[in-house]
Parts: C-alpha cells; sequence; structure tokens
C-alpha cells in the first residue's frame, strides 16, 4: 500500500503531502483507538453480563427450531446443534470471542473423516462470513467519535441489510448446491 | 425507537443477570477488561493501516481507483467513494476499519456515503479470512462453492446497504 501510494504520487508532485500524511494518520490511527477504547470496555463489560445471564442460551434455545431446518442432517446429533445453535445466538449478539471456538467446533463434529465441505458446512460457514451482529457497535462508536447525531440510527438499514446479505448467501448455497459436481 | 434501544438493553441484560443473583459490576468489570485487551492487540495494527490509508488518499491513488470503478457502482447505485471499503472489507477486517474510518471522517458520519460505509462495516464479516479459520482449522481443502457463495452474501450486503441507507435515511 505505502509502495503504491508513493508511485502514485511522484508524476503528480505531491510527495510531500504523502509524507505529512503518514504521521498524520498515525496520529489518527492513536486517536481513533483512543475513542474506540470506551465504547468497547462498556461493551465488552455489557457482553460479560449477557453471558452471566445465560442470555446466549435463551437465545440458542429459542432458534433451535429455525436452525434445525437448516441443517437437518447436524441436527441428528444433539451436541452438534447445540454448538450450532450457540455459535449463532453468539454472532447475534455480537460474542465474537465466544462464537468462533463454538463454530470451529461445530464444523469438526460435521465433517466426520472428509476433507470435503458438505452441504450444510457450506450453509454453516456462509452463515458466519455474513455478519448477523444486532448491535454493531464498533461502527456505532466510530460514527459517535466523527460526531453523529445519533449513533444508532443506522440499526434498522444495517438489520435489512444484514437479513437480506444472509438470505441471498444461503440462497446462493441451495442454488450452487444443485449445481456444483464435485 | 432507537434512541430507546440501547439504554433499554443495558436495563434488560441487568436485570436478567439480577434475577439469576449474579454479580453485575464485577461482570461489568471483567468484561471491560477483556475489550480493552482486544483493543491492544488492534491497535498498532490500526496506526499502520490507518497510515497507510491516509498515504494512499493524499497521493491520489484512492481517488483514481473510485474514479475508475465508478461506473460500475454507479450502474448497481453504490456511491463510487465506498470503492475501497467495498473492495478491502472481505480480506482484512482491520484494514476496513481503517478505510470506513477514513471514509467517515472525510464525508461526515451523517452524509450518504459516511451512512453507507457505517452500514457496510456493520453488515458484512471479514469474509476469506472467517472461511480460512474455520475450513483451515478442521483441515478441510475442499471448500466446494463456499467462497462463491459467501461472496454473494457480501455483494448483496454492499448493495442492499446503499440502498437502506437512501431509503431510510433520505
Amino acid at each position: 500500500m505505502v509502495l503504491f501510494s508513493l508511485l502514485f504520487a511522484l508524476p503528480g508532485g505531491c510527495a510531500g503531502a504523502v509524507s505529512a500524511a503518514a504521521l498524520e494518520g498515525a496520529a489518527s490511527g492513536v486517536r481513533l483507538s483512543l475513542s474506540l477504547a470506551g465504547t468497547l470496555c462498556l461493551w465488552s463489560g455489557l457482553v460479560k453480563v449477557m453471558e452471566q445471564a445465560r442470555l446466549d442460551r435463551k437465545l440458542a434455545r429459542l432458534l433451535s427450531p429455525l436452525l434445525r431446518r437448516l441443517f437437518p442432517q447436524a441436527g441428528k446429533d444433539e451436541q452438534t446443534m447445540g454448538r450450532i445453535c450457540a455459535n449463532v445466538s453468539a454472532n447475534l449478539l455480537g460474542l465474537g470471542n465466544a462464537a468462533t471456538p463454538l463454530g470451529i467446533e461445530a464444523v469438526r463434529r460435521m465433517k466426520g473423516g472428509a476433507d470435503t465441505a458438505s452441504n450444510e458446512l457450506c450453509r454453516l460457514v456462509v452463515m458466519n462470513t455474513a455478519s448477523i451482529q444486532l448491535l454493531p457497535t464498533t461502527v456505532a462508536a466510530l460514527r459517535g467519535t466523527a460526531g453523529a447525531a445519533s449513533p444508532f440510527d443506522i440499526l434498522p438499514a444495517v438489520w435489512v441489510t444484514s437479513l437480506c446479505s444472509v438470505s441471498a448467501g444461503l440462497a446462493a448455497a441451495f442454488l450452487f448446491q444443485r449445481i456444483w459436481r464435485m | 425507537m432507537a434512541e430507546l434501544l440501547i439504554p433499554l438493553f443495558m436495563v434488560g441484560v441487568s436485570v436478567a443477570a439480577l434475577s439469576q443473583k449474579q454479580d453485575v459490576y464485577s461482570a461489568l468489570l471483567d468484561g471491560g477488561r477483556d475489550g480493552l485487551r482486544i483493543l491492544l492487540s488492534i491497535v498498532p495494527a490500526l496506526v499502520m493501516l490507518l497510515a497507510a490509508v491516509h498515504m494512499l488518499r493524499a497521493s491520489g491513488a484512492i481517488n483514481a481507483l473510485s474514479a475508475l470503478l465508478a461506473p460500475l457502482f454507479r450502474l448497481f447505485g453504490i456511491p463510487p467513494e465506498t470503492a475501497p471499503l467495498v473492495l478491502i472489507r472481505p480480506i482484512s477486517g482491520s484494514a476496513a476499519l481503517a478505510v470506513g474510518t477514513d471514509l467517515i471522517t472525510a464525508y461526515g458520519p451523517d452524509s450518504q456515503i459516511g451512512r453507507t460505509a457505517a452500514v457496510m462495516l456493520g453488515s458484512t464479516e471479514t469474509t476469506f479470512y472467517t472461511i480460512s479459520v474455520y475450513f483451515g482449522a478442521n483441515r478441510i481443502r475442499k471448500t466446494r462453492y463456499a467462497i462463491p457463495a459467501a461472496l454473494v452474501a457480501d455483494f448483496t450486503g454492499f448493495l442492499v446497504a446503499a440502498w437502506t441507507v437512501r431509503l431510510f435515511m433520505g
């Protein structure tokens, strides 16, 4: 990236601006980190309280009937299904650190001995790559720092967008499942 | 409604924890420490990447890239200024954060571009990283259609982000 910006700047004769921008950018990195610190600290605290209140497990139980339809094969094994439900509910609540190990564990149980991704495995991974977080706090913190009037007013747009992208991803997975011969 | 959501959520979570006879305050502090630890681990990356992004912007490379992709983006109704974010988002989480910050501060958080960037960041994931973690940790080599399907989800996310921002916020 640095080399590219230098190559780009030289013919235009604005190398001085580029070197100033490097220092300015570094400073703004620290400013950004400091302003994110408050929100991240507060939110991680709330996340811990959510875990203690077992809200993630309650949500997992709520989601289980829906997820059972998406993963009928995995649903035959209670343990695997439990991991999938926990993974999805952790993602919804924004417990990224909890979601990843649960997801990896679910994938391990689903794949058996094979080194090929099954249809259900692809679906689970697609659900994890399309963010379904209900409260995107980092982005809200970013907007708050930049002086947004109401940092959370993007929520409806984020929800509609997340819902559309997850549905599109799953629809694509179902479609590819028919045409992929391997 | 959205203004009330966060305070209500905080109260709800606390009440739920109290009803289970949990020590809410020490859990808050405990979690807060975790949060700061995570932040500390990404600070160096954020500083380096923001320096690089600022250099790219000052050199005119970002504007050139946006201009290059503008016809394609306009075709789909996505603001062409968000091109760098769209390209980097599936590959690197902290780089996307840096580019998103740059867009939000450069155009203003309540501008259409700033909002579109925020919604894009909030409703997509670091696709390639996630796929490599889930499949890599389990030694799955044949990923079949997982990557194309995930990219369909990402692309839909970028598209709908631009549309919803226009729809909800004029």
